[in-house]
């Protein structure tokens, strides 16, 4: 299928899923990728990956109730941070460790409620591999909302979370309160992932929050720049992701994610001050 | 005169486990104080009890008259390099900016004149021609020297310093340690340093912590070897004591 079928598909009213498919890939990107800077500079793509499932079992009673999904994995996700930062209290398990406890937990937990569900192995399969089809309109605003929130939230918050990211003692030592900024994040990441799970899925989102903001940051020393392209990266890949499904039949996510993997070896090669090529020929 | 730094009687626990006991302490401005001791000595500890980011178990903490909280006591830290992400993407004059993040508060952006006093931390150690360089690029004295120009940022009356001097050459010791004593004539300094001989050379007073103040006077009449055996435990033959100019290092071991 060329480009061009691609956009012909996508104006067909016949195919009126596709382009609300290409509109939440494309913001769920997007918000990723700015989050997912902070995700990568911070080092907790672990974090990022226990939110992923965390969110689960929120998602999956929203499901079971026919409630609303962004605010089910919110909740379960924030539930699931707040245990963490309870838990991690105790000196002797490190964070890291009460983190694989709580969201494999999670994740279990979601698997058991969503179980009761009718349909349950087309459900569980959609949301762990995403799907473009079935996005009712009413999701396509909550995912645009909560996106522009999030971008938002970002904005105002960006010169605290670089303080306690840089420096978390010093940022502590002028008064700002870490534990809450640290919070304040986690629900970010939280919301992007759980705006992203509907089209990439809850096991593949972690790309979304970390490659796009990984090829960023081997792209550019400033982080102006980086939290610009990452999701420009992020958005192109979805599109280019969804194209490459569309046209030859690949699951969504998958195919997002795979593309998003080759631009990342390919600036790992080829980025101008820090790729493989230019470190060889310094 | 008013002291800048003011510590009385204090206490300050651990995990349960006694850290500092009894510390009296007062440093006034135009005063460079170097905090020397052995390993768990407490210095460390001491320097974060003047931030506020640990309690004092009993006992009063004040800086210019003001209780020690952060965010309210005009204090400036810098810590110890490796506290700080270099290989975070940012610039000098932007990571100055981050210690005036609190100043600037929530949901705002810097002023003019928050960029008036980046300016002026950045020319008082000379780093101004580096402003616009990301910070991983900048070597060892220069990080050291952006850590103190994010302290002075705020303006404050007491700069305190985690071992400013680890992991550096000599001749950088050495423009440090000018640095600090030229900053000293403005402000009250207290360095926690191991590096003895930087500490005799550059410090107006020392004093000697081992989970309490030992002795607290000019490195000139610290000269009784006795109270450095008594803060670091060591014997009348420790090389230590050569090293701050009190007898004679003991010969080395002929090799077997």
């Amino acid at each position: 299928m060329s480009p061009v079928d691609f956009v012909r598909d996508l104006l067909n009213p016949d195919l009126a899923f596709l382009p609300k498919a290409l509109l939440v890939a494309v913001v769920a990107a997007a918000v990723c990728g700015v989050v997912g800077a902070y995700v990568v500079l911070r080092g907790m793509a672990f974090i990022g990956d226990a939110v992923a499932h965390a969110v689960f079992p929120g998602l999956a009673v929203a499901f079971v109730l026919s409630g609303n999904l962004v605010l089910g994995g919110t909740v379960a996700g924030v539930v699931t941070a707040v245990l963490v930062a309870v838990f991690t209290q105790n000196r002797r398990l490190r964070e890291d460790s009460v983190i694989g406890v709580f969201f494999v937990a999670a994740f279990a937990l979601g698997i058991v409620v969503i179980s009761r569900a009718p349909g349950y192995a087309g459900s569980l399969q959609q949301f762990l591999f995403g799907s473009i089809t079935g996005i009712p309109d009413r999701d396509v605003y909550v995912v645009c909302v909560t996106g522009l929130a999030v971008l938002l939230a970002v904005a105002l918050l960006h010169k605290e979370f670089v303080a306690v990211t840089l420096d978390r003692e010093m940022a502590r030592a002028v008064g700002l309160r870490a534990f809450w900024l640290d919070v304040a994040l986690y629900v970010l990441v939280t919301l992007a992932v759980v705006i992203s799970v509907q089209t990439i899925g809850n096991i593949l989102v972690l790309a979304l929050l970390v490659t796009p903001a990984a090829v960023a940051r081997l792209l550019t020393d400033r982080l102006g720049v980086m939290m610009l392209l990452a999701p420009l990266i992020g958005g192109a890949s979805a599109v280019t992701g969804l194209y490459v499904s569309w046209s030859w039949d690949l699951p969504v996510g998958g195919t997002i994610v795979l593309t998003l993997t080759a631009v990342f070896l390919l600036a790992w090669v080829f980025a101008p001050r820090h790729g493989l090529l230019a470190a060889r020929s310094a | 005169m008013t002291a800048v730094l003011s510590m009385e009687g204090v206490d300050v626990d651990l995990g349960g486990r006694p850290v500092l006991r009894d510390v009296a302490l007062r440093v006034d401005a135009g005063e460079l104080v170097g905090l020397v001791g052995p390993n768990g000595a407490g210095k460390t500890t001491l320097l974060r009890c003047v931030l506020g980011l640990v309690p004092a178990r009993a006992g009063r903490v004040r800086v210019a008259g003001v209780a020690a909280r952060p965010g309210r006591a005009p204090v400036g830290y810098v810590p110890q390099r490796h506290a700080f992400a270099w290989d975070f993407p940012i610039s000098v004059e932007d990571a100055v900016m981050t210690g005036l993040v609190r100043r600037i508060g929530l949901f705002r952006r810097p002023r003019v004149e928050d960029w008036r006093a980046v300016a002026e931390a950045l020319d008082r150690v000379r780093l101004t021609d580096l402003r616009r360089r990301p910070v991983a690029e900048l070597s060892g004295g220069q990080r050291q020297r952006v850590l103190v120009a994010r302290a002075l940022a705020l303006r404050p009356r007491l700069l305190l310093l985690d071992e400013p001097f680890t992991g550096l050459d000599m001749p950088t010791q050495d423009v440090l340690g000018e640095l600090f004593a030229t900053l000293a004539r403005d402000n009250a300094v207290v360095m926690a340093t191991h590096d003895l001989s930087s500490a005799m050379h550059t410090c107006d007073r020392l004093a000697l912590l081992n989970r309490t103040i030992v002795a607290f006077d000019t490195p000139e009449r610290l000269r009784h070897p006795r109270v450095w055996m008594e803060t670091f435990q060591v014997g009348a033959d420790s090389h230590l004591l050569a090293t701050v100019g009190l007898g004679r290092p003991a010969p080395a071991r002929p090799e077997v």
